[in-house]
């Protein structure tokens, strides 16, 4: 089998980190659109506080923001409990901690790419729709998504990147457990903490590198052929 | 059709204030710019929600205010065509058409079919190409389609040509008139150029500053309006300096101007300028002795030009010493072969005074 020099643990590491990076990025994108619509169109109050909220985990100490989320995703966590008891769904310890903490680390970048996009929508192509007599749930799926959609691929994008990429939200809040929660970036950090890992940390950060700059190609390589289908 | 507009609303200083009922094939929405014709039709398409409105077509409140009616736009059944055309970017010309197809034309309202359509607009051979790769009268054309395929039970039109350069706009032109001629639905149009709600309009609702100043037969109703300076371009007013002013016997006035004189009833204040339409200018040839208007003039035929639409010919007299702007039908130039050189009298059917 093709190992590119990696032991099994080093592609169970890369595999887990796709995976939670992935899986953070898909559950992200309905919220962050239904969000960033919110603070981009809504007038409501406590418009700025939801903001603020939105923002916090790009200014927090990701440790904080892990920490936290031990506090409320926790086995005896409010949150925690809530969805181990009504969905089956447990955080703590798991990968799926893990990816919720890069959902909550990426979104404030997924929701700003995804409100720019939003604001920059001629709302007079809206008016038009609806005088052509489309419901307004239709002229958002028919033309506002559609417009917004390099911005939604955008955020997605950075979503992605950030969550292979992040550590200390992770690491505080669902440790580094071998094929459980060891993420590439955790990984890297195991390596460097043990005499003579050097190589394993290098063969790491090789394969890090390929991927968050494949990422950003592939975005640019979507984005540039959906404005150019909505442009040209 | 019959549509009935009250509305009362106020967008900051400005305060719009419209009342009138029409019926017409064609009722043009004219005025100035800032008049608020947009807002007006924003209001009949449900997209601007006044304080206060009543809108009534064919007996059915689309907006009532007093009872809490107001139809969101979709369910209007309404078509716009907007100044700029704002056709969907991120589909073909096919996809907007059938957009309006797929949404407005399930009402069960009988409608144009998409091919007579595309037939009569001219647009067939456009329909896999982006919007971005139309010209303007191309967009134009394709806007209109895509309204006319919501069969809507009525067609605003906001300024059409208003983005067109002249040639383009001849181009659209004759396909809103076949609109029109041929009933195929009732048209709201908005416009401040005299000389499109001239050619189109069997309605015409004149607006000025938030509030209709007028409204009825485009005869009637366009004759304050064409001596306006909005549409000077288009109805090119002779303006001509007083350099005397005569007291008559009878109360009138002599105005002495460097083409000549006219007869003007008293007034207050001494007027030091009158304009004259083109279009209150008409020509004879023979000496039509005495007329009940307020001038009789001659002058000799300087120039003759056919005008774009091909119907009319602008015409410029020297009379006295200057020269005034008239316009004739072409027919009645070739009838009457008139040409340059030739000696004519020049009715003055209306003038202001200022």
């Amino acid at each position: 089998m093709f190992d590119a020099g990696l032991t099994a643990d080093e592609w169970i590491a890369v595999r887990l980190s796709a995976q939670v990076a992935f899986v953070a990025m898909a559950a992200s994108v309905p919220l962050a659109v239904g969000t960033a619509f919110l603070l981009a169109r809504g007038r409501f109050w406590g418009r700025a506080a939801l903001d603020a909220l939105v923002h916090l985990p790009l200014i927090l100490p990701p440790v904080v923001t892990g920490y936290l989320l031990l506090l409320s995703f926790g086995r005896n966590g409010l949150l925690g409990a809530f969805f181990a008891d009504y969905f089956g769904l447990v955080f703590a310890f798991r990968w799926t901690g893990a990816a919720l903490a890069c959902a909550i680390m990426g979104f404030p970048l997924m929701v700003r790419a995804i409100r720019l996009s939003i604001e920059a929508v001629d709302r007079k192509l809206e008016h038009a729709a609806s005088t052509l007599g489309a419901k307004p749930a239709m002229v958002f799926a028919t033309v506002t998504l559609p417009l917004i959609l390099p911005g939604v691929l955008a955020g997605a994008v950075l979503s992605f990147a950030k969550a292979m990429g992040e550590f200390g939200a992770t690491i505080t809040f669902v440790s580094n457990i071998p094929g459980e929660t060891q993420t590439l970036p955790s990984a890297i950090y195991a390596y460097t903490q043990v005499p003579g890992g050097d190589a394993g940390a290098m063969r790491l950060t090789l394969i890090s590198i390929v991927i968050s700059v494949s990422a950003l190609l592939l975005s640019e390589v979507l984005a540039r052929r959906v404005a150019r289908r909505i442009a040209a | 059709m019959a549509l009935f507009v009250s509305i009362d609303h106020r967008l900051g200083a400005f305060r719009l204030r419209a009342n009138f009922a029409c019926e017409g094939r064609l009722t043009a929405l004219f005025g100035p710019s800032g008049s608020g014709k947009t807002s007006v039709v924003s209001t009949i398409a449900g997209l601007l929600k006044p304080d206060t409105a009543r809108i009534v077509i064919d007996g059915e409140a689309l907006t009532d205010t007093q009872s809490g009616v107001c139809l969101p736009a979709h369910r209007r059944q309404i078509g716009y065509v907007f100044q700029e055309a704002r056709l969907f970017p991120h589909m073909n010309v096919r996809q907007n058409l059938t957009y309006a197809q797929m949404f407005g034309g399930r009402g069960g309202r009988a409608g144009a079919s998409f091919e007579s359509v595309v037939e009569m607009l001219g647009v067939g051979p456009l329909l896999q190409r982006q919007p971005s790769l139309l010209s303007g009268g191309e967009k134009q054309r394709v806007a209109i389609g895509r309204a006319l395929l919501s069969h809507p039970r009525l067609l605003l039109m906001d300024e059409p040509l208003a983005s067109l350069d002249e040639a383009r706009k001849q181009e659209i032109l004759p396909f809103i008139e076949r609109l029109r001629d041929e009933a195929l639905v009732p048209i709201v149009y908005v416009s401040h150029s005299l000389a499109e709600v001239r050619r189109l309009a069997d309605f015409v609702v004149v607006m000025d500053h938030g509030a209709v100043v007028d409204s009825g037969p485009p005869q009637s109703a366009l004759r304050e309006a064409l001596f306006q300076d909005t549409s000077r371009d288009e109805a090119d007013v002779n303006v001509l300096d007083v350099l005397q002013t005569e007291q008559l016997a009878d109360g009138r006035r002599a105005l002495t101007t460097r083409a000549g004189v006219f007869h003007a009833p008293q007034g207050e204040r001494l007027p030091t300028r009158v304009s004259v339409s083109s279009c209150a200018l008409i020509i004879t040839l023979d000496d039509p002795g005495r007329a009940a208007v307020p001038s009789i003039l001659q002058g000799v035929v300087r120039s003759i030009a056919r005008e774009g639409e091909g119907q009319t010919c602008r015409v410029i007299v020297r009379a006295g010493e200057a020269d005034l702007v008239a316009r004739a039908p072409e027919a009645f130039v070739r009838d009457t072969g008139l040409r340059e050189g030739a000696h004519v009298y020049l009715l003055v059917t209306a003038l202001r005074m200022s």
